[in-house]
């Protein structure tokens, strides 16, 4: 009885090929490779060649990204390509983020970078933040040869399987040949219907392998994606449907959210809102899709949105919701939320549609598209015929504005309080600068006080609450928009999170100006821990390092604020530094951000204030 | 959408908490690797409740079809094809639950027989159209086609002489009638 090869390596006990086999050739090509490989100069052209030449046809300028065994072969050509510029993060997590302020402040793709193993795995909360609101992103992996994937090889990780649910698509690239198109086909996806990140992991093999192979066009790309056809015009029935529902209703109102920043669908709103005298309420994410000075701006929505905005849903008979996706920070409890209205709801991707809400009048499409479309077939309503329905609005928001800080008073007694602060930094930055948000307490603040006018002036985390985004961030929106003054607005949590990137800003001198606003605490934390689990106050202290000496380490100057009257001077210090500065507010320990909806309530059941800590 | 609850409040209906019912969807997606994983990580991500999922190729080499049988509301299986419709390599998806359909299974199993038993268990089998593929001094192998229905049917008949193994690929289906799944819309 003859035994096969195969049967005869079992017998062995052995899991690797056979020496003299072509499977353990190749394992040894690539083991070898993992070690020696710098390609010698006046070399053809290689896989990593071939990637920047495509990052480049796509438009793209900086990379955020942070070296790494397999992914050395890229940075062995980098030079060759100074229209690509690198940055140099600190953690590949601050990559992430980068880049994805680096899109969400130019409507651009954003680019980060990582090798294999923990390179991949610390970019993944980047991309997640991405994924969950819609941002255009193209991550770049290295990976170990081809022949080592699945041997557990040093710095290897299934990356693809890790990011394949947090992605809009991603793929595993082990041919030199392919890296053009899937580069032209990740961008393609990243930024086309409802954007979102891409992830391409590419082998270390591949990345050195010589090719000429040709970049697509944009048909082969297209062609090339056949399950790949955003919906972007509306249908004409649903169109007339919407119509008349907005002929008929009493009390209608417009909700804005991200998609109509992302579809560039502003001056569409404007002239929807303004040809059907329809206030405008926005999302977290929707800040910025109508100048909140506009007279139908009405305000922010949702869990520490404005009362009156909460107010004016839930009495609502028809709410037209564009780009968002109700989600519930948005509605609370469903069964609860807005009773009287019927729903019309634009939105680019389908399944956002009657997930988490049912809707009378459903229209997939791209929000500009859409309104274009919808502007003619509704009729113009002078603002008289709105007349009782403004007044009744304009009381509300009355109340509601003056039951905020305004009227708290707190900041009049020299307790610096941190919507002060945020209002001042609004009021003097113009309402004009880029001011990126961390997450936490002082997130609601800005998207509540800081009064914004431009799009992609806000930068928040919303869908994932990623502590640490703000620094990374502000650092990508900088980049992107030089032409604006950019602000990180970050707790004394978040920054401690990410605040190894101060090097990246200090090393680059990258205008970030970052505004920390210290209360010593987790302030949404503690917020929680008074009002719903009994004032047990469990991690919420959280003392911080002298952030002076910090910034001082970094080579970062530092402009203090313990009051009221200091704020304005360090604001002003601030702006005045070309380079990164460090603002910082020691602000009330235990202000709270209300209103507050507590989860699992409904938008009628907001808290407005709590014990002495009712400021805010 | 909004009831009027009995103590006269409004309640708005919330999407995924109607009555549940069987659907089969026909998905046909690009062949490649990791396809299966995508869809069956979205399926588990979503929380939708697989009841089974079978793929095959199809008569293009390039292209696989699925089919997937679950469980859920009208809102909650609309979501799964509005999901599987955000991956890039699936193609296509319809619902055929409403529609004249072949629906069968095949199911493989190993069954208790003794020379007694033996004849009656082959007597059954027969009336189930079904065939023996396999004999053994004290078990035979089953092997039979049909909806899920009948082949419950027969696994309860058998189940009396002692079942040994048991395989079951899931549901298949195809429209009766001319019409395809096509992989453009009409």
């Amino acid at each position: 009885m003859t035994m096969t090869r195969r049967a005869t390596e079992r017998a062995a006990g052995r899991h690797v090929p056979s020496a003299g086999t072509p499977g353990a050739e190749a394992v040894e090509r690539a083991r070898s490779a993992m070690l020696n490989d710098a390609k010698p100069r006046g070399r053809t052209r290689i896989g990593a060649d071939v990637l920047c030449e495509a990052l480049l046809r796509q438009g793209a300028d900086v990379l955020f990204g942070y070296p790494g065994g397999v992914i050395l072969p890229l940075y062995d050509v980098l030079d060759a390509y100074p229209e690509l510029r690198h940055v140099l993060v600190r953690h590949e997590q601050g990559a992430a983020h980068a880049a994805d302020g680096y899109a969400r402040a130019t409507g651009k793709v954003g680019v980060c970078l990582g090798t294999s193993g923990p390179g991949a795995t610390n970019l993944v909360t980047g991309i997640a933040t991405a994924q969950l609101d819609s941002i255009p992103m193209v991550a770049i992996t290295g990976n170990v040869p081809g022949a080592l994937i699945g041997k557990d090889a040093f710095q290897e990780i299934d990356i693809t399987g890790i990011t394949l649910p947090m992605t809009k698509h991603n793929e595993l690239v082990r041919d030199p040949d392919r890296i053009a198109g899937a580069v032209a086909e990740a961008f393609h996806i990243a930024r086309n219907g409802r954007p979102g990140p891409v992830h391409i992991d590419i082998t270390k093999d591949a990345l050195q392998g010589e090719t000429q192979a040709p970049h697509p066009t944009d048909e082969e790309v297209r062609a090339a994606l056949p399950g790949f056809n955003p919906t972007m015009d509306g249908h004409p029935r649903q169109l007339r449907l919407a119509a008349e529902e907005i002929g008929r209703a009493r009390r209608p109102l417009i909700l804005a959210g991200h998609g109509v920043l992302l579809a560039d669908a502003m001056d569409a709103l404007r002239a929807f809102a303004e040809k059907t005298q329809i206030p405008v309420a926005h999302t977290l994410l929707g800040i910025g899709a109508i100048d909140e000075e506009h007279p139908l701006s009405y305000g922010f929505m949702g869990m520490h949105g404005w009362k009156h905005v909460n107010r004016a849903i839930q009495s609502a008979d028809l709410l037209i919701a564009l780009g968002m996706r109700f989600d519930d920070r948005v509605t609370g409890k469903v069964s609860t939320y807005a009773p009287h209205a019927r729903i019309v709801h634009v939105d680019i991707d389908p399944s956002e549609i009657g997930k988490n809400v049912a809707v009378e009048v459903p229209i997939v499409g791209d929000v500009k598209r859409v309104l274009d479309a919808l502007i003619p077939l509704v009729e113009a309503v002078q603002p008289t015929e709105r007349e009782a329905y403004a007044a009744e609005l304009a009381a509300w928001r009355g109340d509601s504005e003056s039951a905020s800080w305004h009227g708290s008073g707190a900041w009049r007694d020299g307790l610096l309080s941190a919507d002060f602060v945020i209002a001042r930094l609004g009021e003097l930055t113009d309402h004009d600068a880029t001011l990126v948000a961390d997450v936490g307490q002082h997130q609601m603040w800005l998207a509540r006080y800081a009064g914004f006018k431009r799009p992609n002036s806000h930068l928040s985390s919303g869908g994932l609450g990623t502590m640490g985004y703000g620094v990374p961030a502000a650092m990508g929106a900088a980049l992107g928009r030089p032409d604006k003054e950019t602000w990180a607005v970050v707790g004394d949590g978040g920054f401690q999170m990410t605040f190894q990137e101060l090097m990246t800003l200090s090393q680059d001198n990258i205008p970030v100006r970052i505004a920390l606003l210290d209360n010593k605490k987790l302030g949404m934390i503690r917020q929680w821990q008074e009002i719903i689990y009994s004032g047990n106050y469990h991690s919420a202290h959280l003392p911080g390092p002298d952030f002076e000496k910090l910034a001082e380490a970094f080579g970062i100057p530092t402009f203090r604020a313990r009051t009221p009257d200091e704020v304005e001077p360090a604001i002003r210090g601030a702006q005045a530094v070309d380079g990164p500065v460090l603002c910082w507010f020691e602000i009330a320990e235990t202000q709270n951000v209300f209103p507050m909806m507590p989860a699992g309530k409904g938008l009628s059941d907001l808290i407005e204030t709590w014990g002495e800590a009712a400021a805010g | 959408m909004s009831l009027v609850m009995p103590d006269g409040t409004i309640s708005r209906h919330v999407p995924g908490t109607g009555e549940e019912a069987r659907h089969v969807l026909v998905v046909i997606v690009n062949n490649k690797p990791g396809v299966l994983n995508r869809v069956a990580s979205l399926m588990r991500s979503r929380n939708f409740n697989i009841e089974s999922l079978t793929v095959g190729h199809t008569e293009r080499p390039d292209i696989s079809r699925m089919t997937l049988t679950l469980r859920g509301d009208d809102f909650a299986v609309e979501q799964v094809s509005k999901q599987l419709y955000r991956l890039i390599d699936v193609l296509k998806i319809q619902d055929l639950t409403a529609a004249r359909r072949i629906e069968h299974e095949l199911a493989l199993l190993k069954v208790r027989a003794t020379n007694s038993t033996r004849g009656e268990i082959i007597k059954i089998v027969e009336l189930y159209r079904g065939q023996i593929v396999d004999i053994a001094q004290d078990s035979v192998i089953v092997e039979a086609s049909g909806t899920v229905d009948e082949i419950d049917a027969l696994v309860a008949l058998l189940g009396g002489f002692g079942i040994r193994e048991m395989v079951r690929t899931g549901s298949i289906v195809m429209g009766r009638g001319s019409g395809v799944v096509e992989l453009k819309e009409g």
